[in-house]
Formats: C-alpha cells, structure tokens, sequence
C-alpha cells in the first residue's frame, strides 16, 4: 500500500527549501475540474435515465392517443388492419417469467445451500465460478443452444409423453395442448430458469454468508439438523435479501431478448392457455418487428418497450430497496 | 417405565424424522447444485461440438457469404464487433470511473449520490433491447441511418452502470487513513483521488472494465436497430457495422447449412471470448489481492 502514495514530489519540494515547502501550482484547476468531471458524470447516469423514458414516451405517443390504456387489455395485434393491442405480448412476457421463477428460485435456493453450508472448502469457489460463469454466456448462445439443441430434445423427451400421458386429464391436457415442437412459452421458460439462476443463487449465497456465525452456532448446537439450521434460522433471517435477489431474477427474465426470441416462436395471437404453444414477448416482438415496422405499428411496438421497462423498473426497483433493508439492517445488529 | 420407554420412542421416531428430512434436503441441495453446473457444462459441449467444426481460415480472413453461396467467414462481423467495443469501452469507461468517484469520494451520503446509486442499479439490470431502442431515437433517427457510432454508443451504456458499480465499490474498500495520509502532505483533493485512492482500488477497477467487456462483447439485442449489420468489410464507424452477434441472430434461421455453419463457429468465437474474458478478469482481481 505505501508504495502507492505519491512520494517523490512531496519529499522533492521540501528538500530544496529550508522554510515551509511552496505551495505547487502545477494544476491549480486540477481541484475544480475533477469536481465538475464527477458531478457531471453522476448527473449523466439521471440523464441516461431520463432519456430513456422520454424517447420511449415520445415514440409511443401516437399509440397511446390512438389507444389509450385499453392497449393493455386488447390483445388484436394486426399490423394489416393497423390495430394494436398488447395483452398477448404481455402475457407472454409475464408467463415466461412465472415459468422461470417456478424453476429458478427452487434450484437457486439448493445451489446457494449446499455452497454455504454442504460444499467442502475446497469446491466452494470453482462450483461458485461455475456457476457465475452462467451468466456469463451471453443470451445469443443461449438462444442458438435453445433452438438446435434443446428444443428438439424437449420436444421429443418432454413434451410428447407428457401430452400422450396427460392427453384425457381435463386440466392437464388443456396445459399440454398445442403443438409439441419445442418451440414455445415452455421452452422459453426453462431456458429463461437456467439465465436466472446464477443472479438468484449468487445473490441467496451473498446473504446466507452474512447471516451471523453466532445464530447458525446455536441452532446447531441445540442439535439442529443442517436443513433446520437453514429453513428456520437462515432463511427467517434473510428473507428480505433472498425476496430480493427473485425480484432482481425477474427483472432479468422479463427483460431478456435474444434467447427468447429465438425459442418462443413468434406468434403473436393470443390463443387458449397452453405451455407449448408458440407465443411472444415484449421483447422478442420488437427484435422482430421494430425494423420493418412504422408508423402506428412503430409507436405501438415504443409503447409495449415502455410498458416493459415500467415493469421492469418497478421489479428492479423493489428488488434493490429489498435488498438495501437487508444491508441496513446487517449494519443495526452488529 | 412404559411412559418412558413410549416417550423415548416417540423421541426416536421425531428424531429419525427430522433425519430424514434433513437427508432429503441436502439431497436435493446436491440435485440443485449438480443441475446448475449441469447446463453449463452442456452449452459448452454443444458449442465446442457444433461450433468448433466450422472454424477454418477463412472465418477470419473472409467476410460474410450471401445466401447462396459458399465459403465465407466473419472477417467483418469480428472486426467490428472488437472496434465497437473497443469504442463502447473508451466511451463508457471514463463517465463510469468518474461517476463512480462521484459516488465514492464526493456525494457519499449526499441525495444526488443515493439517487444516482439507486438508478445506477435499476440500469445495470435493464432491459438491453431498451437501450438499443433509445439510442435508435436519440442517434440512429436524427442522423438518418444506423452507424457504427450508434452501435458503440449503445454499448457504451451498458458499460457505465457495470464500471460505476465496481469503481465505487472498489474506492469504499481503500482505507480512510490512506486518504487522510494524503490530505496531511497537503495534496489537493484530485491529486488524492487519481494517485491514491484511484490507485489502491486499481486492480479492481481494471476488473470491473474486463466484466463490463465481457458483457458487452456478447450483446445482442442493442445492436440490432442501431449497427444493424453489414455483409461487407467496412471499417467506417459512421456506415451500419456488422458484429458477430448480429451476424447469428441473422443466420440463425437460415436455411443454407453453410450459414448455420458459420453462425455456430460465431457462436464458439463469442463464447470462448467472453467466458475468457470472465475467468481472465477473476483470476487477474485474485491475483492482485
């Protein structure tokens, strides 16, 4: 550390001089511009912000004359007859997330457990790596994966029999219903999971380490099991943090595009509630149709990205102040 | 005797019980754990299987085919995707350094400075695709055609948020008395910030870019509206640049095995890219600390 302290120029100026060392003016604006660099850089991250709600505002506004508010429960997307509605868009965005979450957080919470509290020491960091290193792949490849590889083998080892199985179960065979190709909201949904994971879990992990050592020591020694330890004591105590670290994981998954758009088949009819069916997002119908589209079909592709970046803000925005509750009160207790 | 005898045995049972449970759960723990390294494992797999056999030559030194045709490489989509997020990371660096020192050594504790922490955190988590189609209103729409500066400048968004966390994060680590060392020699506060605090946080920082690179090199969906692509070399940033990601999501759906072919050997450049660029920036922040 001491090597990184400006010596020399200190020790230079009082060398020379027997009296007190000049003042330097080698940079006498050095003070103020610096100043200015960080304040306008700070103020730049609003301004990104602001810019982003403007535009999309801006661009949508000829749809939301056009429609209104009823644009969120009108689900007639007709780019020929030049009407606009984006329920089905919607619920694609919404029932893709769900999926994700539904395996997600489940398979998050066993990673994060067994890293804590199962993993010898040894293993803890590479499995860590491993999976932060999920996150890393980017979404294109997750797409290419999803439509060469997994689709297919879903299709083949999971949807057909589940829908030979369950083709005469009233519920159930309506859920399973639509074409078994591998392309769809169910496939969407588990590959959104698997980019969610490592958010979920690494966010779980970070609490679960900072419940106090003291708390699980207890728990264990009145002779808690392992499990107990974690689901009565840990979790009670992170449950803010581990609230948050989903609500982050959704953000993500509701704001992903290039996986998603290569898998869930680009349908945009709103048609019976099935898992198999070809569907589409937010997301994937703007990578779709943004470029061939304008006028009124344009500002309503604007306002869908403004609806989901409200949403999202909304999640994201609830997923920090979880998280900042948590870190508050990590700082009242010890 | 017989109610103790009982009571021992309901005792056992419980016991045995929450034995149970316990190795159910840790069971499904491990299940968990296995089925997280599981698909990453897989991805490579295929990536290494599918995309590793399209690699030839002429992937580099040839741009990209049309439809029809064969041979072709990616010449043009690598060179601008690594000048694109060149560009985005000379950008985004410096505004997200500075805002990070914002953060760290100037508001602290001031309104602005939550406010920005707070944004700066939905931002870093925000939909991609959104920020594509901002930069396509703010730059792509007023000067009349996608470029490659647009391309950039929408990565270099995604960039700031990354480097403002690390570089804030990274300066609250450096102890005060390294500050106030310097203050005591009379350094002015800028000196202070660029050769000490800057300084100390240095490797951290440098790991904060590498991840920021990392992400960006692999996005998507920013791009489409605003480099769109290019099927010729092209090294002018002010003309529509073609990038690697682009360039699969374009040949994704084709028909023609040989633009598959070239989508996946695309697919394994940009995955070996970016997961190095991820191991490189771990293993240099643990080797500096």
């Amino acid at each position: 550390m001491a090597a990184t302290l400006p010596a020399e120029p200190a020790l230079s100026t009082a060398k020379d001089s027997g009296g007190p060392p000049e003042r330097r003016h080698n940079a006498p604006w050095g003070d103020a511009l610096f100043s200015v660099l960080a304040h306008a850089a700070a103020w730049l991250t609003l301004a990104i912000l602001a810019g982003i709600i403007g535009s999309l505002v801006i661009g949508a506004m000829p749809a939301m004359r056009q429609f209104g508010l009823a644009f969120l429960w009108h689900s007639d997307w007709d780019p020929v007859q030049d009407h606009y509605g984006g329920l089905a868009m919607i619920y694609g965005t919404l029932a893709t997330s769900v999926i994700a979450l539904l395996i997600a957080v489940p398979v998050s919470f066993g990673i994060a457990l067994f890293l804590t509290e199962m993993s010898p020491r040894w293993l803890k960091r590479p499995l860590g790596v491993a999976i932060e290193l999920l996150a890393g792949v980017p979404s294109i490849v997750y797409g290419m994966w999803g439509l060469t590889v997994f689709g297919p083998i879903l299709a083949t080892y999971v949807e057909q029999p589940l829908q030979r199985a369950f083709g005469n179960v009233p519920v159930l065979s309506t859920l399973f219903s639509g074409p078994p190709v591998g392309i769809g909201i169910l496939c969407a949904g588990i590959i959104l999971a698997i980019m969610i994971i490592p958010f979920i879990a690494s966010v779980m992990r970070d609490v679960f380490e900072v419940t106090p050592p003291m708390l699980k020591e207890s728990a264990y020694g009145l002779g808690s099991t392992t499990w107990e330890v974690v689901y009565k004591v840990v979790l009670p105590f992170t449950k803010t943090g581990v609230i948050g670290g989903i609500m982050l994981g959704l953000g993500r998954a509701l704001g992903e595009t290039m996986a998603v758009t290569f898998v869930i088949g680009n349908q945009s009819q709103l048609s019976e509630l099935t898992l198999f069916n070809a569907a589409n997002t937010i997301t994937s119908v703007l990578a779709n149709e943004f470029a061939e589209a304008d006028g009124l079909h344009r500002a309503s592709l604007l306002y869908l990205a403004l609806v989901l970046f409200v949403i999202t803000f909304i999640v994201l925005s609830l997923a920090k102040m979880l998280l900042m509750r948590l870190q508050r009160g990590e700082g009242a207790k010890s | 005797m017989t109610a103790i005898s009982s009571m021992s045995g309901s005792r056992m049972a419980m016991h045995r019980r929450r034995k149970r449970v316990n190795t159910i759960a840790l069971a499904l723990a491990f299940a968990a754990m296995a089925f997280g390294v599981f698909w990453l494992i897989w991805i490579l797999f295929e990536t290494i299987r599918l995309g590793g056999g399209g690699l030839n030559w002429a992937l580099f030194t040839e741009s990209t085919p049309a439809a029809m045709s064969d041979g072709g490489g990616l010449a043009n989509a690598l060179y601008g995707s690594v000048v694109m997020v060149i560009v985005a990371t000379l950008i985004g660096t410096p505004i997200g350094i500075f805002s990070g020192i914002y953060l760290a050594e100037y508001g602290a504790k001031g309104p602005l400075a939550g406010v920005t922490r707070f944004i700066n955190d939905v931002l870093l988590s925000a939909p991609s695709l959104v920020i594509g189609l901002f930069i396509y209103e703010l730059i792509v729409v007023p000067s009349g055609g996608a470029s490659g500066w647009a391309g950039s400048v929408a990565l270099a968004l995604i960039v700031i948020p990354v480097v403002i966390r690390t570089t804030e994060n990274m300066l609250n680590l450096v102890p005060h008395a390294l500050r106030e060392a310097a203050y005591a020699l009379g350094t002015p506060k800028w000196k202070v910030i660029s050769s000490v605090t800057l300084t100390a946080a240095r490797s951290g920082v440098i790991t904060g870019i590498l991840l920021a690179v990392a992400r960006i090199a692999g996005e998507t969906a920013p791009l489409l509206y605003t480099a769109l692509s290019n099927q010729f070399f092209n090294s002018s940033l002010a003309k529509p640049m073609a990038s690697v990601p682009v360039v699969i999501f374009n040949f994704a759906n084709s028909a023609y095995p040989n633009l598959q072919r070239i989508a996946w050997a695309g697919v394994f450049l940009i995955t070996l890219g970016v997961l190095g660029l991820n191991i490189a920036a771990r293993v240099f922040f643990r080797n500096k600390n």
